[in-house]
């Protein structure tokens, strides 16, 4: 059974249909592409995976279950992560601190538990730390751990999102354009980093428009156009596939 | 404990203004001391709703007279007429009801003190939660003008309900005996030992939010007040996490409306004012937001000035107009921003003119 499954998945704002009938299933361990023009509903049927969004219709299955009235963190305590398109940063707090929120769902002190400072929460603190901190060291950001995160430069943001989203111990990592600003240097790195994780055993869904990167690291090819898939396949099929050729290169 | 070090210069502090006071002669400003910890005591709870979890309530002040008004009515109206009702027996079974005298001379039956506390903060607590899951789902204007209702009907209950008193509120409200030989009451007999209590009381509630600040928990709240999608997208259950900041800072405020109206002997209907929810915004403001130690400075120390009657009838011009310049020059709280960098901008911007 595939880890993610994507059923006639729709979403329209107003009269625009921004998602229409979107169906694909992610294998466990691949990585899988989505691409499209500008505005083809990649983002949006990012937050309808990650129930940012509610559908208009069609389902969501991840890990065996049907995502239908599941709330955003309950699906990522499922163990599905992702990272956002315009870099979500938590303001006000380091790059170690944003990672440690992402220790969130596997770690338990609640309210009384930290006000009382428990015994158990202690240890529990310091592996948190100590975990977000081996992150940061594996994303080459440990001189950075305690740089407030928003002030950081585009790239080291990236990748605190990336370490905060691993974090999470994911099953599943949906990357939002984890290229878009970067030069080619960093690009390529991005790509190493994105191959090592999934060696890891994560399975990535991500968006790109860097179409060397997706050719390059993508086991699969989703292609949307207008909010519906126009093509789907290994990339050296996606490359010469007309209709694709036709949307990219212009008619 | 190495982890309650923090709470050294607090200590100090609170013995040094015993010691300043005796010594100087001035040992009256204790009374003020003592009520500006309780206020104090609201102010470091909303701090960690604002500060932290990025809400805002401009209600608390209800919270505060729901906790006061509570304990104030159950332990001083008179059940005595109702002994044969089965609630008042059962409660009288329970060892929950005192009974005494009242001024003439007649039977007096009423709720002891402390059951009248943990009724008026369960009450508190239960209303933050029937409030707070609608309310919590707006923000910003929002928000604050759905609590400023809140805040407005708790004080026109307060004013019309007989039960509460009217516009006279609730006097001969008895001391609560906390521990044996340590009451919470007025006069000036038992000034200094009420201090220490109520200063106390400050330090396990500061000790309490400061290890909640410093915890996972807090460290989601902050998360939440830096980006409510990513957060989400990261486990948190930030509706709950609100909900659950909401009800404590209600619990602390009712709390401070309990014990203060037991020093006081009694409560009125000023203290549920739209006008002390604002006070108590302006100080978390003025305090720096996210510190629970400005909150806590600038909670004792405007409050007791404004008990004083420093400012006289400009009082609650006092905190509006902090509120205004607060938002103006430094909405994220004084400590918070780079305002030093700001005036000297300012300053320099002047120069070059
Ligand atoms: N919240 C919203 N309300 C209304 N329309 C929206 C909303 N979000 C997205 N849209 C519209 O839906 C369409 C798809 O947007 P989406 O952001 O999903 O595209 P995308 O493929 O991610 O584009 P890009 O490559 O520019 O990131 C666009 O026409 C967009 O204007
Ligand atoms: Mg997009």
């Amino acid at each position: 059974m595939a880890l993610l499954e994507v059923d006639s998945l729709r979403r329209c704002f107003g009269g625009l249909v921004a998602v229409k009938d979107v169906s694909f299933a992610v294998e466990k361990g691949v990585i899988k592409a989505v691409i499209g023009p500008n505005g083809a509903g990649k983002t949006t049927l990012f937050n309808l995976i990650s129930r940012a969004l509610a559908p208009t219709a069609g389902r969501v299955r991840f890990d065996g279950c049907d995502l239908q009235g599941k709330k955003p963190h309950q699906v990522a305590s499922m163990g599905m992560a992702r990272t956002f398109q315009n870099i979500e940063m938590f303001s006000g707090m380091t790059a170690l601190e944003n990672v440690m929120v992402g220790c969130h769902v596997r770690s338990r002190a609640g309210f009384l538990a930290s006000m009382f400072a428990l015994p158990w929460t202690r240890p529990e603190e310091r592996k948190i730390r100590e975990r977000s901190l081996a992150l940061l060291d594996l994303l080459g950001l440990a001189d950075l751990a305690d740089k407030e995160a928003a002030g950081l430069a585009f790239g080291q943001q990236r990748a605190v999102e990336f370490a905060r989203a691993l974090a999470m111990e994911p099953t599943l990592l949906l990357l939002d354009e984890p290229a878009a600003g970067l030069n080619i240097y960093e690009t390529a790195e991005v790509g190493r980093l994105i191959t090592r994780i999934r060696d890891l055993g994560v399975t990535i869904l991500l968006v790109e428009h860097d179409m060397s990167l997706v050719m390059e690291i993508s086991d699969e090819i989703v292609v949307l156009s207008f909010g519906q898939v126009i093509a789907q396949g290994p990339p050296q099929a996606i490359q010469q596939d007309p209709d694709v050729v036709r949307i990219y290169l212009g008619e | 404990m190495r982890r309650l070090l923090f709470l050294i210069p607090l200590v100090l502090a609170i013995a040094a203004v015993h010691l300043l006071c005796a010594w100087t002669g001035t040992l009256y400003y204790l009374t003020q001391m003592t009520m500006s910890a309780y206020y104090s005591l609201l102010v470091i709870g909303l701090c960690v709703v604002m500060g932290y979890a990025g809400q805002i309530s401009l209600g608390h002040a209800g919270f505060f007279a729901i906790g006061g008004y509570l304990a104030a009515a159950f332990t001083t109206r008179n059940l005595a007429g109702l002994q044969d009702a089965l609630p008042v027996r059962m409660l009288d079974a329970a060892g929950l009801l005192v009974s005494g005298r009242d001024v003439y001379g007649g039977a007096q039956l009423v709720v002891t003190p402390w059951a009248a506390c943990v009724a008026a903060v369960l009450a508190a607590a239960l209303i933050a939660l029937l409030i707070g899951i609608p309310v919590l789902k707006l923000k910003g204007h929002y928000l604050a003008m759905a609590t400023l209702g809140f805040g407005i009907i708790i004080y026109k209950i307060a004013l019309a309900v007989p039960y509460f008193g009217g516009a006279d509120g609730i006097s001969e409200v008895p001391p609560f005996n906390l521990l044996p030989g340590l009451a919470i009451t007025g006069g000036s007999a038992n000034r200094i030992a009420n201090y220490y209590i109520a200063w106390t009381l400050v330090l396990l509630g500061v000790t309490l939010l400061w290890n909640l600040i410093h915890s996972r928990v807090g460290r989601a709240l902050r998360a939440i007040h830096g980006s409510e999608r990513a957060a989400d997208s990261i486990g948190v259950d930030t509706a709950r996490y609100k909900l659950y900041t909401f009800m404590l800072s209600a619990v602390f405020a009712a709390l401070a409306g309990v014990f203060l109206t037991h020093y006081n002997g009694g409560i009125g209907p000023s203290e549920a004012g739209v006008m002390k929810s604002v006070r108590y915004v302006a100080i978390v403001a003025v305090g720096g937001m996210a510190h629970i130690w400005g909150a806590l400075v600038m909670g004792t120390l405007l409050n007791f000035l404004s008990l004083r009657g420093v400012f006289g009838t400009y009082d609650d011009a006092v905190f509006g107009a902090i509120l205004i310049l607060i938002m103006l020059f430094a909405p994220e709280g004084i400590l918070q921003t780079g305002i030093m960098d700001r005036l000297r901008r300012l300053v320099s911007r002047r120069e070059e003119d």
